[in-house]
């Protein structure tokens, strides 16, 4: 079994947990966490997975930087709105 | 072609720069830019359609570095079709915003304008992509603006359904991307055009777990039944011109996304299950019909008459096999529906106005005091129901055509009944309306200009069906069919 492969499974493994978290955990940070999660998952596979000969694609780590940016900017948006959510109450 | 003349990259710069400025300018400012932004857009979008008729699709490399370094731009009949009906219905919508936060009547306006323009940047960008990737980074944006504007209102409710609309969201972007990174592992490229050929029956089963988790993710953002359960709250909560906004263009973009996947690349895994988003669409006719048809609250009957007319767009996927007409219908049903509901939401927000409540109940006395947006939601309605000769009449008629040719009469039955039910939820709006008001009713004063966007949008909802060759002859440029 290959690194990249061990890495690619190691994803989808998190994947799956923070899927998990975000529909069945009831605290609200514990979602945001969650999706944070998953998102690491996806990122892992598509950096585990696109193996060059050996050597490492420079391409799907570019695509992981721009995810990285947008998942900051998502749960950024998330933890906003559970704090205004909980003034409001 | 100019290079920096060319219309592509402006329609995503002018929106991001007007946007930008008026997120400067502070909170509630920036509706007039908007509307000159919108309006240069709309110019923008025509001569697009206009290159394209006469050139036929054509392809952009950003900065002129060109795939796979840089990023590339693509625009077809069917990208063309989304872009004009986005800027219309945004443009329209943006003169009635104007009117509805003037005042502070319709709540704070705060960050509407620079949300409303980083929403349609993306979503132009978006029908613009030409690979899965920047597709997936268009989704997040757009979804991200729109989670903005369902919270803008700021009230608890508001930002319950937005948080929950965000999760949803994140969660069906997340199974894309992991999409995404499967294809990548397979065939090292995420260009829709290079892909296309690639991948057949014989793919690697990751391949068609990919596919699996894509059109899955695409289902969940369009709200198809049973996905629906966030739109309700989400699109019934916010205020109009933003209810308006996502109803009629936002869940169009997924729809778009889950189209173009499924005519290039997927086509060979939609064989094999082209049934079951047809069934599932058949399920949400019923289901949103029979809701809207039983709610209590104007916004959301509005709200789940929209999951009802989702299901028609998914009813076209077992009939895309058998020729263009599908194809055709399904492009129909996004254009009249976008603009049926907007129309529909925009009257919406004048009635609630008017009476000051958000029930079908307060509406009586409705028709003797406002009739030209009663007659605007009518106008909607008869698109809705599929009534000739509207765009919505158009678009059945095409769906019906095309399930009798392919032998398929399950589905025309399908369309023929969601018709029926769309007339029980309009005429229990419009009977309402007709009766006479209690005596000590008071009706508040609206802008007319509210109305009357309302009434533009609602009549040209029902003249596209006078005028369908025009976007058909569109939609085959470079099109699939």
């Amino acid at each position: 079994m290959s690194a990249g492969l061990i890495y690619a499974l190691a994803g989808v493994l998190l994947f799956v947990m923070g899927a998990a978290g975000v529909v069945m955990l009831d605290h609200l940070l514990r979602k945001i966490l969650a999706f944070n999660l998953l998102g690491s998952g996806a990122f892992l596979v598509l950096v585990g997975l696109a193996q060059r000969a050996g050597g490492v694609d420079p391409v799907p780590q570019a695509m992981v930087l721009t995810g990285i940016v947008v998942s900051v900017a998502a749960t950024a948006l998330a933890l906003a709105l559970a704090r205004r959510l909980h003034r409001a109450e | 072609m100019n290079f920096i003349l060319d219309p592509l990259p402006w329609l995503i710069v002018v929106p991001l720069a007007w946007a930008s400025l008026a997120f400067l300018l502070g909170p509630g400012r920036g509706g007039r830019l908007a509307i000159l932004g919108l309006t240069l857009q709309l110019a923008l979008a025509l001569l697009l359609a206009g290159q394209l008729l006469t050139d036929g699709a054509r392809v952009y490399p950003i900065g002129g570095w060109g795939a796979p370094l840089g990023i590339d731009l693509a625009a077809d009949g069917l990208s063309a079709l989304m872009l004009l009906l986005t800027q219309t219905v945004a443009l329209a919508l943006a003169i009635y915003a104007r009117a509805y936060f003037a005042g502070g009547h319709g709540g704070p306006a705060t960050w509407f304008w620079p949300l409303t323009g980083f929403l349609l940047a993306a979503m132009n960008a978006l029908f613009l992509s030409a690979d899965l990737f920047n597709l997936y980074v268009t989704l997040e944006l757009l979804g991200l603006a729109a989670v903005g504007l369902v919270a803008a209102g700021g009230g608890g409710t508001q930002v319950a359904a937005a948080l929950r609309y965000l999760l949803v969201s994140l969660l069906a972007s997340g199974a894309y991307l992991l999409g995404v990174a499967l294809i990548y592992a397979a065939y090292g490229t995420v260009s829709i055009a290079t892909l296309t050929p690639l991948i057949d029956a014989q793919a690697p089963l990751a391949v068609w777990l990919a596919a699996a988790l894509m059109a899955l993710a695409m289902m969940v953002k369009t709200a198809l039944f049973p996905f629906h359960f966030w739109l309700p709250p989400a699109h019934g909560s916010a205020p109009a011109p933003v209810s308006a906004l996502l109803s009629a263009l936002v869940v169009k973009a997924s729809f778009y996304l889950l189209l173009r996947l499924w005519l290039g690349g997927f086509a060979a895994f939609g064989a094999v299950i082209a049934w079951l988003p047809g069934v599932l669409g058949a399920v949400a006719i019923i289901w949103g019909s029979i809701q809207a048809i039983r709610a209590s609250r104007l916004k959301m009957l509005v709200a789940y008459s929209t999951v009802a007319q989702i299901g028609y767009l998914f009813l076209i996927f077992p009939l895309l096999a058998g020729g263009g007409l599908a194809y055709q219908a399904g492009a129909m049903q996004i254009v009249s529906h976008g603009l049926a509901k907007a129309a529909m939401f925009a009257a919406v927000g004048v009635l609630m106005r008017a009476t000051g409540r958000d029930t079908v109940d307060a509406l009586a006395g409705v028709a003797g005091r406002l009739p030209v947006t009663l007659f605007a939601f009518g106008l909607a309605g008869v698109t809705l129901m599929g009534l000739p000769p509207s765009g919505g009449f158009l678009a059945k008629w095409l769906l019906i055509d095309a399930a009798l040719e392919q032998g398929q009469w399950g589905w025309a039955a399908v369309v023929i009944g969601g018709g029926l039910l769309a007339a029980g939820y309009v005429f229990r709006v419009l009977r309402q309306a007709f009766l006479l008001a209690p005596p000590a009713t008071h009706f508040a004063a609206v802008p007319r200009q509210m109305e009357w966007v309302a009434f533009g949008l609602a009549a040209a909802s029902v003249l596209l069906g006078l005028r369908g060759m025009e976007l058909i002859a569109l939609l085959g440029v470079g099109g699939a069919a």
